[in-house]
């Protein structure tokens, strides 16, 4: 019998909701991290016991945890698991994210576009995504705030700047929205393991197709009328992107403003907003088993963020695009107005294809059935930053 | 022994309870302290001095003797009821909320 595992990340700490192929009685273990926000977690593709979190604070800075026994018990790579202290332990780096300045490699400390316009230093602030690989459980990926490309290929142990994203020469054009500059999109290509898509805002969308030795910005066809040149090569306040690993060379974005889609890969943009009744979001999915079936949350403004008229609507098009209809089976009819983040929403792989979000609200909210109707799994989660789900066999 | 008293959080993140208790050869500055307590506390490190720059995070101040040492010279001596273990160093970290 399969089961699911949805890893809820929260402003207040990480939750694991577990259930079985049906998905409608559910159990909730956590908080895990308590009081710390984490920003992500995903597990391993090739090994689920395997989980990264992002485990962050203002006060105290950036943690990396590891599980290696699917939530039970968790780790900083490098630290042994389960075990307290000791001056035996090597020193640890799993923490450690520093950019890249060596000669080596050519790419010293750049820097980029500050909120006034001046030129500012990358300054490290935190992990917003990891996006272990699809083939080692050892090797994952960090998107970073201020935006940067971090590897680990020894399980989280010590990590590495892939420094030509950040050294990219529009990397001084680049600026950050007002909730920072974060890398927070990392999408490794299932069929072109040296192609990987990423997007930050607000830079916009970035591919590499040898390993992240060079990058090529990835925005023709985006139009941004809050900058000064709307179809500017970068600048564009990228929210998410996603794909069906089936089909690696069809995107689907929500940008700031705008739902858009590509079936080349990237080079070229088109919208797709159709007739949502507003285009203005952060999640966005596509369905596991239909390529052509995509998930938005409209929200109503990038001033007013919460859904229209109070109405918790996710809309769903079975057309790659344009035809949108509203799903609202089980979500709160008025009186709504929570969001729904960039990672907040998720699909499984099960035959039919389960759906969750998670809102600001600290509800999660699960469809069985490709979205045709909803439940909350729970209700009263701190504020819920990401939603990933693990299909487990 | 130095003492050292830890905001909950690193003390959660480094399952101590308690006050952390250190042998810090003197001089006993506040770098030199910092350097045992990541030295037998490894998940601590860049949780109090950032990895960039060595510096205090911003939302930490360090406190001896009820004399707030944040802004002072790392390499300070710290007061002898520290240094003999009669003072915890306080490590604080900013009140959260308003």
């Amino acid at each position: 019998m399969s089961k699911v595992r949805l890893l809820v990340g929260t402003k207040k700490g990480a939750f694991l909701l577990n259930s079985d192929g049906k998905r409608k009685d559910w159990t909730v273990e956590g908080p895990f991290f308590a009081g710390w926000e984490i920003y992500h977690m995903k597990g391993s593709p090739v090994d689920p016991d395997r989980i990264y979190a992002s485990q962050t604070s203002g006060w105290f800075g950036q943690i990396i945890q590891r599980s290696d026994d699917g939530g039970k018990t968790w780790h900083q790579p490098g630290t042994p698991a389960g075990e307290e202290a000791a001056p035996s332990w090597p020193p640890a780096a799993s923490n450690k994210f520093m950019y890249d300045v060596t000669p080596e490699t050519g790419k010293p400390l750049t820097t980029h576009q500050w909120y006034d316009g001046t030129q500012h230093p990358w300054e490290f602030k935190r992990v917003w995504h990891v996006e272990p690989s699809l083939t080692d459980a050892a090797t994952v990926y960090a998107g970073v705030e201020d935006a940067a490309l971090f590897r680990s290929t020894d399980g989280g142990v010590h990590w590495h700047e892939l420094s030509a994203m950040r050294g990219h020469v529009t990397g001084p054009q680049w600026h950050p929205g007002a909730g920072g500059m974060g890398l927070h999109t990392i999408i490794l290509d299932p069929a072109n393991p040296k192609r990987i898509f990423i997007a930050i805002s607000a830079a916009g969308a970035f591919r590499t197709d040898d390993g992240g030795a060079t990058w090529k910005p990835i925005n023709r066809g985006l139009v941004s009328n809050t900058i000064p040149n709307p179809t500017a090569e970068v600048g564009h306040c990228v929210h998410h992107v996603a794909m069906n690993p089936r089909r690696p060379g069809v995107l689907f974005m929500q940008k700031h403003w705008d739902v858009m889609r590509s079936d080349d890969a990237g080079e070229n943009w088109r919208e797709v907003s159709g007739n949502l009744p507003t285009d203005f979001g952060f999640a966005i999915d596509v369905h596991t088993h239909e390529p052509e079936t995509l998930y938005v949350v409209p929200i109503k403004s990038d001033s007013e963020h919460f859904p229209l008229e109070g109405k918790l609507r996710v809309y769903r098009s079975r057309s790659g695009g344009n035809d949108w209809e509203p799903l609202a089976k089980g979500l709160p009819e008025k009186n709504c107005y929570v969001n729904v983040l960039r990672d907040a929403m998720a699909v499984d792989t099960l035959d039919d294809c389960g759906v969750y979000f998670g809102t600001t609200g600290g509800q999660v909210y699960a469809s069985a059935d490709s979205g045709d109707s909803w439940a909350p799994i729970v209700r009263n989660l701190p504020a819920v930053l990401s939603v990933e789900v693990q299909t487990l066999n | 022994m130095i003492r050292v008293a830890l905001p909950y959080h690193l003390r959660t993140l480094a399952k101590i309870e308690g006050d952390v208790s250190l042998e810090v050869a003197a001089p006993v500055t506040l770098r030199a302290v910092l350097d045992a307590l990541e030295a037998r506390y490894p998940m601590l490190r860049g949780t109090i001095r950032e990895y960039e720059t060595g510096k205090r995070r911003a939302f930490l101040r360090f406190f001896a003797c009820s004399e707030d040492i944040s802004l002072a010279s790392p390499d300070e001596e710290l007061p002898d009821a520290v240094a003999k273990g009669e003072e915890p160093l306080l490590i604080i970290g900013a009140i959260a909320g308003g």
